[in-house]
């Protein structure tokens, strides 16, 4: 199987992460409760993966940085416990559903809420911003990059805009994460929502929220901590504020390694190889005939995605078909993107989506834009 | 039961704090080890650190400098 679906979960891992969750599982006790070597052992691994997160995302303090199952959880602990009734938010069009569900859950309960439109290439005017902003707006939530099409957002000029009015930024970093710079401080970044599984190269069930100084968030959870047991609320210091019940630390003991692997690389490394073999795709399938491309693919940085459709053909079958003969495996369909559907007016047909990871060769690209020109040819 | 000692013990209210400790003493060269917390300081559960006394200065000096989340700093007999 040619794998090109690493938007939606990198694959494989690299070297020593699953070695790192193994090793977890046979000689991990449980990180903060008791004090024995096994217990320490979590403890110790659970904090070293904190400091290598702060250090990646320039977050002021490691223990600012608060572990969830993946990024979903991440944003619905930001968005909820930042937000409420009278407050107004902005977000975008370009949103995936781990944003937009839990904005439209604070609607029903009285936040106003409004969204940048994209146009019908999928594009943001970031000058909306200041359109749709309010007395009470109170926070952007955003994107990082488009989980559809790649497009990047400019989430530098976002945090400026954020920092001139006073806003909480919230970002959601899951396409981003370890292959694009990100720095809280220098691009006034207030909570960076993150998965583990994508592009951060770590096992599913690892995620979290990386938070500003400054930046109060009430807790979605409450339970277990192995601290202040007779407190009868959550205990209000990060991590543990936002971190109620066993935290999963045989995932991140994976993650720690992937983010080693990372280290390692450098960010810079990972994502010219990723983009430049999206870019090597492109280049071989714009000019296929029936062949509709979307976003801005002549952008000097995006994300390492490229989706497609093939005239007027079910996107499921374009991706079946190029599973089932070719052995290529592709995302079809929706992509949890409603808005950005429906400005692209693919709501129906849905996209074939090509995504690229770390372990992708040129030979594998090579190969899968091959398969979408026969496949473009056949439907003619 | 070993002989009990004087220590300086220090409380933190979050293991990522007790974390923080174990590793900022580790890179100062700061004796001590994580124990669980005495039911003299606080009856509950959790972590802290115990030092030598003579080793307390050195404590005190490395919380402030690093700003490290710390409850309390005792001195008691374990």
């Amino acid at each position: 199987m040619i794998y090109l679906d690493n938007a939606a979960t990198t694959r494989p891992k690299p070297p020593g992460v699953a070695e790192a969750a193994a090793a977890a599982m046979n000689g991990f006790g449980n990180c903060g409760r008791g004090v024995h070597s096994d217990a320490l052992s979590a403890a110790r691994t659970v904090y070293d993966a904190r400091e290598k997160l702060a250090d990646l995302f320039g977050c002021p303090r490691p223990e600012r940085v608060c572990f969830t199952p993946n990024s979903t959880q991440a944003l619905n602990i930001a968005i909820s416990g930042l937000l409420g009734p009278g407050d107004h938010v902005i977000s975008t069009d370009l949103e995936h559903n781990s944003v937009l569900r839990p904005l439209y859950r604070l609607r029903e309960r009285g936040t106003a809420v409004d969204f940048v439109p994209a146009d019908r290439r999928g594009q943001i005017d970031y000058n909306d911003l200041e359109r749709l902003l309010r007395p009470d707006t109170r926070a952007v939530v955003c994107t990082h990059a488009s989980n559809l099409t790649g497009d990047l957002v400019d989430i530098g000029r976002v945090g400026v805009f954020c920092r001139k009015h006073g806003l909480l930024l919230i970002l959601d970093a899951s396409q981003t994460a370890g292959v694009f710079p990100i720095h809280m401080e220098e691009q006034h970044i207030d909570v960076v929502c993150f998965t583990g599984h994508k592009s951060l190269l770590g096992p599913q069930g690892t995620g979290g929220l990386c938070v500003g100084e400054d930046v109060e968030i009430r807790p979605f959870a409450v339970g277990g901590t192995g601290v202040q047991s007779y407190l009868e609320t959550q205990p209000a210091e990060y991590p543990t504020r936002l971190e109620a019940g066993t935290l999963n630390s045989h995932g991140l003991a994976g993650l720690g390694a992937a983010l080693d692997y990372i280290a390692r690389t450098g960010i810079a490394a990972i994502r010219e190889h990723e983009t430049a073999l999206a870019r090597r795709f492109y280049q071989s399938v714009r000019e296929a005939p029936g062949v509709t491309l979307y976003g801005d693919l002549d952008a000097a940085e995006r994300a390492p995605i490229v989706t497609l459709n093939i005239g007027d053909l079910d996107s499921a079958e374009v991706a079946d078909e190029l599973a089932e003969r070719f052995g290529i495996a592709t995302r079809p369909g929706a992509h949890c993107a409603p808005r950005l559907h429906r400005a692209l007016g693919t709501t129906d047909q849905g996209a074939v989506r090509f995504s690229w990871g770390w372990a992708n060769t040129e030979e594998e690209t090579d190969a899968a834009a091959e398969a979408v020109r026969t496949l473009a040819v056949e439907a003619l | 039961m070993r002989e009990r000692t004087e220590k300086c013990v220090v409380t933190f209210r979050t293991t990522a704090g007790a974390m923080a400790m174990e590793c900022a003493c580790k890179a100062a060269g700061v004796p001590g080890r994580l124990i669980p917390v005495p039911r003299s300081i606080t009856a509950g559960c959790g972590m802290c650190w115990a030092a030598p006394p003579a080793a307390r200065e050195a404590v005190e000096e490395l919380v402030m400098k690093q700003r490290l989340d710390v409850d309390g700093i005792y001195a008691i007999i374990l």
